[in-house]
């Protein structure tokens, strides 16, 4: 049993090893991408951002929604009915906008990245191109991983502002809150440090969903079940990658 | 060793396993310029990790590749990208990117590649797919091409750069009489009208007899034959003649690997 439990650690740190490795070549050819090729980057910022949208607002609606009603209840134990806004704006802007953003963005863009990218793979489209002459590396994936690093702090900042909106929604229109008090302590409490942090952590959850999803279609099993799985996997690690990397950068924050 | 400079491609020596499975065990072969070389044998030869080994997909474990005399393993990745450029590749289901419409596909290696303005790309581009008869799917996406389309979509890619040596890969598989007599014409009126030099690999025997000058047939990892495809049908060896004459039965056998059947079937190991 061991011996097992041995294999299976030296895999798994054969795998990060891999992984680090694949992170260091993604950023040594992502500057001179950015910098030539910009092109291809919008296109992906397209695919990855703007495509994601929707389903990023209208997530947001309903959880800042929920946020109200929550908030609302909870808070009016202690006659506090009036904070529900800075509560709403605390739980968003530093928590649940880049979280959640990370995990519909997992699911929408990541998984289809991955796909993406495997049956590129699968049908010989990535050895058709070094067969080019072009490196799939800097034409392929690069362009795909900065696309998700642009867009996921967007799409957070999106997400919280309509959540925001949403809160605002239940919280004055439907219950009765005053406008002004749920704005004034938004201002009084909420520091621009509060929204670093929500920022940094949406860069970082950038970062980790587009790498794993560009690394997971890139080592697929170039068959239709190794793609799927590919696409499947995205999904669970990123999701655990990110909860982790929440609570660690949240750690050193607070 | 000097090398004839008529030779283009030298395989010297080359072992190359994948996992425990030996798939070359010493092969020798020699491609020769301005010539159309067909390698043949039975699936699962290994025709088509030849390709990749001579185009340094992968990396043989022993032995070497000579391109020009020189020993492709030795090249650092630009070296390599740059000889890379001298090869145009047909794959064999195409290839083709499919998030692009056909000519952006026949376009895709002079976007990367040079400098050309737009109209140059357009002339080049509209060229090429008029050589293989496809000027008038320039708008259509590669979901919508047959099969046969995509691969002489493909083949117009692969001549886009001008290359010195055209690789297919099973160009025949798959193809109705028809398209499969257009690929024939094609690889035949290319190498001659360009003064490229052709490497196929199929198992296609006939088609292969009508557009070959010289074929290589591979058997057990090894080079079980060469020459034109007249002599390889007179050839009186057992692999040789089972192959060409389309026989179920012989050295390769119908059955693959497995336990005496008796055995297996009356075997007391089942519960």
């Amino acid at each position: 049993m061991f011996r097992e439990i041995y294999y299976a650690v030296l895999e798994f740190l054969r795998t990060f090893g891999a992984l680090q490795l694949f992170f260091l070549r993604l950023l040594q050819h992502s500057p001179s991408i950015l910098f030539r090729r910009f092109g291809l980057v919008v296109k992906q910022v397209h695919n990855a951002g703007a495509l994601s949208i929707v389903i990023i607002m209208v997530c947001g609606l309903f959880v800042g929604g929920v946020l109200g009603l929550q908030g609302y209840s909870n808070l009016a134990r202690f006659n506090a009915e009036d904070s529900v806004g800075t509560f709403a704006a605390f739980a968003l802007i530093k928590e649940l906008g880049p979280v959640i953003t990370a995990l519909l963005f997992a699911g929408r863009a990541g998984t289809a990245l991955a796909s993406e990218i495997g049956l590129m793979k699968a049908t010989d489209q990535l050895s058709a191109m070094e067969m080019m002459a072009v490196n799939p590396m800097r034409r392929i994936l690069v362009p795909r991983f900065l696309g998700g690093v642009i867009s996921m702090p967007l799409l957070a900042a999106v997400f919280s502002t309509i959540g925001l909106f949403g809160a605002h929604l239940v919280g004055v229109n439907l219950l009765g809150v005053d406008v002004g008090a749920f704005w004034q302590q938004i201002q009084q409490t909420l520091d621009m440090a509060d929204i670093y942090e929500g920022v940094v952590k949406s860069v970082v959850f950038g970062v980790v969903a587009s790498l794993l999803a560009v690394w997971e279609g890139y080592n697929a099993i170039p068959t239709a079940e190794g793609v799927g799985r590919a696409t499947t996997r995205t999904v669970v690690i990123t999701a655990i990658a990110v909860l982790f990397f929440d609570f660690l950068i949240t750690a050193i924050v607070l | 060793m000097a090398t004839p400079a008529n030779n283009l491609i030298e395989v010297r020596n080359l072992d190359f396993s994948r996992g425990p499975r030996r798939i070359f065990k010493n092969l020798n072969v020699v491609i020769e310029r301005g010539r159309v070389t067909a390698i043949m044998g039975p699936s699962g030869t290994g025709k088509t990790t030849l390709l990749r080994l001579i185009t340094r997909q992968l990396i043989p474990d022993r032995g070497q590749i000579l391109i020009d005399g020189v020993d492709i393993a030795k090249l650092n990745l630009a070296e390599l990208y740059q000889l890379r450029q001298r090869f145009g590749m047909l794959f064999q289901n195409g290839a083709l990117l499919t998030d692009m419409s056909v000519f952006e596909n026949v376009a895709f290696p002079l976007r990367e590649h040079t400098r050309l303005t737009n109209r140059l790309i357009r002339h080049v581009v509209l060229t090429k797919l008029h050589a293989v008869g496809l000027r008038g799917a320039a708008d259509m996406m590669p979901a919508e091409l047959s099969g046969g389309m995509a691969r002489r979509v493909a083949l117009a890619r692969a001549m886009v750069m001008d290359p010195d040596i055209l690789i297919y890969d099973e160009p025949f598989v798959g193809l109705d009489p028809i398209s499969m007599g257009v690929i024939v014409r094609l690889v035949r009126r290319m190498n001659d009208a360009l003064g490229i030099s052709s490497i196929l690999v199929s198992h296609d025997v006939k088609e292969i007899s009508a557009v070959a000058d010289c074929s290589f047939l591979i058997a057990d990892g090894k080079v079980a034959a060469s020459g034109s495809p007249d002599e390889l049908r007179s050839e009186s060896s057992d692999v040789v003649r089972q192959f060409m004459h389309g026989m179920a039965d012989g050295p390769v056998a119908f059955h693959f690997q497995a336990p005496d059947y008796a055995e297996q079937l009356l075997g007391r190991d089942v519960d």
